[in-house]
């Protein structure tokens, strides 16, 4: 299939562009973190190792990948690329999936390589359940990113709108918790205002309740919890690609 | 990643000083900055549980351990004879219990409690510390017993109050059902009861501990070990 050629070629952009050198250095920032707090630590020293490695090792693949996608369609775009590849003979979603496949595939690439080191400190099934996890958000991180990449005019822009997706997408849980708590005053205003916030988390995905730390922990999720997590990864990835090929195909040449 | 670059002997010799001076001026300005330590720094107030949620993007546990480091850093040091002296008590249980909601599984603001902080040779804060302990233990009594059985024996050795360590050692004994808690740890009142010295006590409840399998990790195995072997020196230059 042609378009899996795009795919591949956005793997290749990676290798060259120095990304392994930037993962590889992430691992090792993750690990001689774990190595301080282990002289830290009082007790729970290994929980400490696994929560405190797992949360800055997801945020490192979310960021490398993000600015990884953007960075390449950008580039794309600036130096006219982009228009060459509008002049073949391939449709326009196909363009636009087949180069979503193969940021998708980095971000399970980086999945894999960011969930191993976790093996030293939790078990293997729960590692599993945590780094497919992060697979999936990757994914959803790379449509993100690739729609607003190719939505936007600049970087700047682009990276600022992915990162804030992401983390209003990570935090909105406890926002909703705070807008719904037993001291949050009953008035008219306030009611808006929740109704607001509930609006909004409709709207997101549920990073906050994915790839959880508390799986390396204290046990992995069973299948009736994981699965409906995964597929609202899913749904999310559909609807970014599906507004990604909508909008690119309105693009004019 | 390969660039076109000019050889570094090419460069003119004064962006070579310029960036030696810039470069000095950084290490000079930041070693004459008085340092960051938060050792004899006031505990600040502490944040809601709700608000640590937040701040924690999605990682509560990840949150709740590294707000544990940083809580343990206040008014200690090595060389400190009185660590957490100067601590407001009241704001450190603030913490310590927000931390504890923002992870309720993980036992270290439990276990930091009963074996750091209720140590202090201030009664009255340590007994903040043990009602705290006592009050939190309700909420998971299966998996927080460790700690209050610490707190029946500092009751008991350290407050020299009695019917406060038989009221945390009931509720031990009433209110576990996991037959993981060791049988000794279910008659801990018996325990308490006993005409035994605090080192004996200790003797027991570690080996206990480390018999049930309680202690699952090496740094707090080689912690405990460590305020035992503390136990015996203190007892021993008591005796002397």
């Amino acid at each position: 299939m042609p378009a899996l050629i795009l795919g591949r070629l956005v793997l290749v952009e990676a290798r060259r562009g120095g990304l392994v050198w930037l993962a590889a250095l992430a691992l090792l920032a993750g690990i001689a973190l774990s190595a301080f707090l282990a002289q830290l630590a009082i007790t729970e020293s290994r929980l400490l190792q696994a929560a405190v490695v797992a949360a800055l090792l997801r945020v490192c693949a979310v960021f490398l990948l993000a600015a990884q996608v953007v960075a390449s369609v950008r580039r794309e775009i600036d130096d006219r690329r982009l228009e060459l590849m509008l002049a073949l003979p391939l449709s326009r979603a196909a363009q636009y999936l087949g180069r979503l496949a193969g940021f998708i595939a980095l971000g399970f690439v980086l999945a894999i390589v960011f969930a191993l080191p976790l093996l030293l400190w939790a078990p293997a099934a729960a590692v599993l359940a945590w780094g497919l996890s992060l697979a999936f958000e990757l994914a959803l991180v790379a449509a993100a990113a690739l729609f607003f990449a190719m939505s936007l005019g600049q970087v700047v822009s682009a990276l600022a709108a992915t990162a804030g997706l992401y983390l209003l997408s990570r935090s909105i849980g406890a926002i909703q918790a705070i807008a719904s708590g037993p001291l949050a005053e009953d008035s008219l205003a306030h009611e808006l205002a929740r109704r607001a916030v509930d609006g909004v988390a409709l709207l997101l995905p549920a990073l906050d309740r994915v790839t959880r730390t508390e799986w390396l922990l204290y046990g992995t999720p069973d299948a009736r919890t994981y699965a409906p997590l995964l597929a609202g990864m899913l749904i999310y990835i559909v609807l970014l690609a599906a507004a990604g090929v909508f909008d690119f195909a309105r693009r004019a040449a | 990643m390969t660039r076109d670059e000019r050889p570094l002997n090419a460069l003119p010799a004064g962006l070579w000083l310029a960036l030696a001076l810039a470069l000095a001026a950084q290490i000079a300005w930041r070693a004459h900055e008085p340092s960051a330590s938060v050792r004899e720094a006031n505990l600040p107030p502490a944040p809601s549980a709700a608000a640590l949620r937040l701040a924690s993007f999605g990682e509560p546990e990840a949150a709740a351990r590294l707000a544990m480091l940083y809580l343990q850093a206040f008014d200690y040091s090595g060389a400190n004879a009185n660590p957490y002296r100067r601590l407001d008590y009241g704001r450190l249980t603030d913490w310590l219990a927000a931390i504890l909601e923002l992870d309720p599984h993980s036992n270290y603001p439990l276990f930091a409690a009963a074996r750091v902080y209720a140590e202090t040779p201030d009664a009255p804060q340590s007994r903040r510390v043990l009602e705290f302990v006592y009050h939190e233990f309700f909420a998971d009594p299966d998996r927080r017993w460790a700690a209050l059985a610490h707190a029946a024996l500092l009751a008991k050795h350290r407050l020299k109050d009695l019917p406060l360590a038989r009221r945390y050692a009931a509720a031990i004994q009433r209110y576990t059902r996991s037959p993981d808690v060791p049988l000794w740890a279910k008659q801990m009142e018996v325990f308490i009861l006993e005409d035994m010295n605090e080192l004996d006590a200790a003797r027991i409840m570690l080996g206990g501990l480390l018999e049930s399998g309680a202690i699952h990790d090496a740094d707090e195995g080689r912690f405990l070990r460590q305020k035992l072997e503390e136990l015996e020196r203190r007892q021993a230059s008591g005796a002397k």
